[in-house]
């Protein structure tokens, strides 16, 4: 039997418990097309082949978030067999505002009343039976955690898929049912006649998309929608509204018993006034924060869970890589075929294994603290201080993340719900200076300022300030100012965590990492190893030779562009800066390859006379600026493209971070050099006051979103 | 006009009316709050923003921003 179900429901009515509880292990996880919003399918266990389709937990139908227009999409254009939507039972209200919605799709509808036990436990009752007659579809009282009732839902949702019958739709008052008659008329024939009744209630509920698309009927139908709307005192959209919460209370105030609720509130009412208690609220938050941080990254001689594990995930990596070597030299492998399979593609896949770990570690945490409903309370008490910049409070974990490392930082975004946060948290993460940056500071810090520790302090000042500048910044264009997402969250109920929720959440993650940037990560390693290991007359060097290089010699043509930035003059800063793309430690690596030493210290002590002779103070700190705004390594780009979603955006994102970066570092090399008083071309000084201007013109130009946020229109 | 900005932590209101208008107004109203429903303002964030309110038997926070489109009694 080949039937499509759609699972609907709310955020947090247990949706996820329950697609996993029916599809066991026959998942597939991708993503709606053009949106970064999870698509899950699976087949439900015990019958033959019923598709399982997990629409994203929504409010509503309406069409403003990128997970409404996802559902909605489907449930219009694709028309399941039937909808299977998840109900909590102890949030009947508002769960049903959504399932009213859905009965007016007029795809067969079977309500799972989840959660019923946590129902019990309070002491009130729901009658199932009246709940049913009311809506006029079937419902089942089921507990997606303990396994109650799940048998009897799948064979009525089954039932319903192969009956095709549509529920009857709820109806409202009669001078809105003549509205929605009137409104029938007029489409008929223009929509699928079973969704009829949906496109008529959203096109005089002013539903944006619909009304677009029938802009004609809707105008033939103005006065009449006038009339209403002058009776009511209301607008249209507010009176549907009112009319659907009144059908809802009407029914719930028949078929719900409540009992006596505890004074002192439930237990989680009670840790909640705790957690986010007016003072100790931020204490709370930034040390479960930092136990999660430290937990993972570790703090001084204390290696965290995540780093010891990707240490000797590396070594062993490395140790590979030898062997395979020795094993290629042994059985006469061709040496250039040697050199590409163990420097570049091992050393390129290694580069993302090595990184699973740490961030599996790092999901799990998230995933733990999202499924406990904590991650909505760092969101209440951060919001005050992001939504300065731009963002929400969610945004902050993201970047504390990234200073251990910028890919699960970048991958942490995945938690905003507003895209359009989400993209700029997940393009600006890497400002922030990650572990592997630490040893270029060092370098520098230790070459040119004697180990100065305020070079450090500097560069994540220097990080934090490009984070929160581009939040101001980016927010005013319009790629990003689209999608308003209204702060208006639920803060759902504390709980304990459902493993299985939270291994599986940490495993899809992992591996929608590996898949979408191992791509890009293998890749580009192979391109810049073939860059480094032949000359210009593609004549072998062997790997890592670097001198008389292709990659040198693009290097010497490129570095001029670095002139202005005070460090143009030597090209082996040139080269550096590209092969920090694979990893920002390489810096220093190819420093000595480039000025000739064998062997080279992690913070390449021995170049460091030779670097304080080339450089002078304000150049570094330019050089060092530079390496810390611009593209980071291939490993976070790929992080970036899944969470961007489109090549596109993220080659704005990267053009973003290199122009940045470069303008932030002319404006350092100019001031300084004249604060500190070198030589300095005056033209350069002109242009970096001129940037500067710019980038305080930016900062300070009205947003030219800001006003109508809440009336922009999708395209 | 009194909005839900103006009601201090621990009191009950009821809703008025709602203004605004496109994403936000919608938001609102998904959420439950529309005209005559009962709201109880739990309490603010530390830092004196957003809110956190009951409506319909569950927890909701919003900015006070986004409260002051919702007039209340």
């Amino acid at each position: 039997m080949n039937v499509t179900i759609a699972l609907a429901g709310n955020p947090n009515s247990g949706k996820t418990t329950m697609f996993n509880k029916l599809t066991g292990s026959s998942q597939r996880v991708g993503n709606w097309p053009g949106v970064t919003v999870d698509k899950k399918v699976g087949k439900i266990k015990g019958t033959d082949g019923a598709d399982l389709v997990d629409l994203p937990g929504v409010y509503s139908l309406s069409p403003y978030s990128p997970e409404e227009i996802v559902s909605r999409n489907f449930l219009v254009d694709e028309r399941p067999d039937a909808i299977l939507n998840i109900v909590d039972a102890t949030n009947l209200e508002r769960n049903l505002f959504l399932t009213l919605q859905l009965i007016d799709t007029g795809i067969p509808t079977v309500i799972a009343l989840n959660m019923i036990d946590a129902v019990e436990k309070l002491g009130d009752t729901i009658d199932v039976k009246k709940l049913s007659g009311a809506l006029g579809c079937p419902v089942v009282a089921v507990s997606a955690l303990k396994g109650t009732g799940i048998d009897e839902m799948v064979s009525e949702v089954l039932k319903a898929a192969q009956s095709k019958k549509a529920c009857e739709p709820i109806r409202f008052k009669d001078d809105i049912e003549s509205l929605i008659t009137s409104a029938e008329k007029r489409l008929n024939g223009k929509v699928p006649d079973a969704s009829l009744r949906f496109h008529a209630v959203k096109l005089i509920e002013n539903d944006e998309v619909v009304n677009e698309k029938f802009a004609d009927v809707r105008k033939d139908m103005e006065s009449e929608i006038e009339k209403v709307e002058e009776a009511h005192d209301d607008d249209m959209d507010s009176i549907i509204a009112d009319a659907r919460y009144n059908n809802i209370s009407d029914i719930t105030s028949k078929v719900v018993k409540k009992a006596k609720r505890d004074p002192r509130g439930t237990i989680s009412d009670r840790i909640d006034r705790i957690v986010t208690h007016r003072i100790l609220g931020i204490p709370i938050f930034l040390c479960v924060m930092a136990l999660l941080f430290f937990g993972i990254i570790g703090y001084g001689d204390i290696t965290g869970i995540g780093t010891y594990c990707t240490d000797w995930l590396n070594e062993y990596i490395g140790v590979l890589m030898e062997d395979i070597a020795l094993w290629c030299e042994e059985n006469g492998v061709d040496e250039i075929l040697a050199s590409l399979l163990v420097d570049g593609i091992i050393g390129g896949v290694g580069a993302v294994i090595g990184f699973l770990p740490q961030m599996l570690i790092l999901f799990l945490g998230l995933c733990i603290l999202e499924d406990i409903g904590y991650m909505s309370r760092i969101a209440f008490v951060m919001d005050r201080i992001f939504r300065y910049f731009g963002l929400s409070g969610k945004s902050f974990i993201p970047v504390l993340v990234g200073t251990g490392c910028g890919v699960p930082g970048i991958l942490a975004s995945r938690t905003i719900e507003s895209e359009r946060d989400r993209r700029i948290t997940a393009m600006t993460v890497t400002f922030i200076p990650c572990g592997a940056k630490l040893p270029v500071i060092a370098m520098i810090a230790g070459a040119i300022f004697g180990g100065d520790g305020m070079v450090a302090l500097f560069s994540y000042i220097l990080g934090a300030v490009c984070v929160l500048i581009s939040g101001i910044i980016l927010k005013k264009w319009k790629r990003f100012a689209g999608d308003p997402a209204p702060f208006i969250m639920e803060l759902p109920p504390y709980h304990i965590p459902n493993w299985m929720n939270v291994i599986k959440g940490t495993l899809d993650r992992g591996w929608a990492f590996v898949k979408n940037a191992g791509t890009i990560i293998l890749l580009s390693c192979v391109i810049l190893w073939a860059l480094m290991s032949f000359d210009t007359s593609f004549n072998w060097i062997g790997a890592n030779g670097t001198s008389d290089s292709i990659l040198q010699t693009i290097g010497e043509a490129i570095s001029v562009i670095f002139v202005p930035l005070g460090w143009g003059d030597e090209w082996q800063l040139t080269v550096g800066t590209f092969t920090g793309l694979i990893a920002k430690e390489n810096i220093i690596g190819t420093f000595g390859v480039l000025f000739g030493f064998e062997e080279i210290g992690e913070e390449g002590e021995e170049i460091w006379m030779m670097l304080s002779l080339i450089l002078t103070k304000a150049e570094a700190l330019s050089f060092l600026a530079f390496n810390l705004i611009c593209a980071p390594c291939f490993a976070a780009i790929g992080a970036m493209h899944r969470e961007l979603g489109t090549w596109k955006s993220t080659a704005i994102a990267i053009g973003y971070q290199c122009v940045l970066a470069y303008a932030v570092s002319m404006i350092l090399y100019a001031f300084l050099s004249l604060f500190w008083g070198y030589e300095v071309d005056t033209v350069i000084v002109v242009v970096a006051v001129i940037l500067l201007a710019i980038l305080v013109y930016l900062l300070c130009a009205k947003d030219p979103f800001k006003v109508i946020d809440n009336a922009i229109k999708r395209d | 006009m009194k909005t839900l900005r103006n009601i201090g932590c621990g009191e009950t209101t009821k809703v008025v009316k709602l203004h605004g208008e496109g994403a936000l107004k919608r938001r609102i109203m998904d959420m439950g709050i529309t005209k005559g429903c009962e709201i109880y303002v739990r309490k603010v964030a530390p830092l004196g923003d957003p809110i956190e309110i009951t409506v319909r038997g569950y927890e909701l926070t919003l900015r006070k921003s986004d409260a002051e489109m919702i007039e209340v009694q």
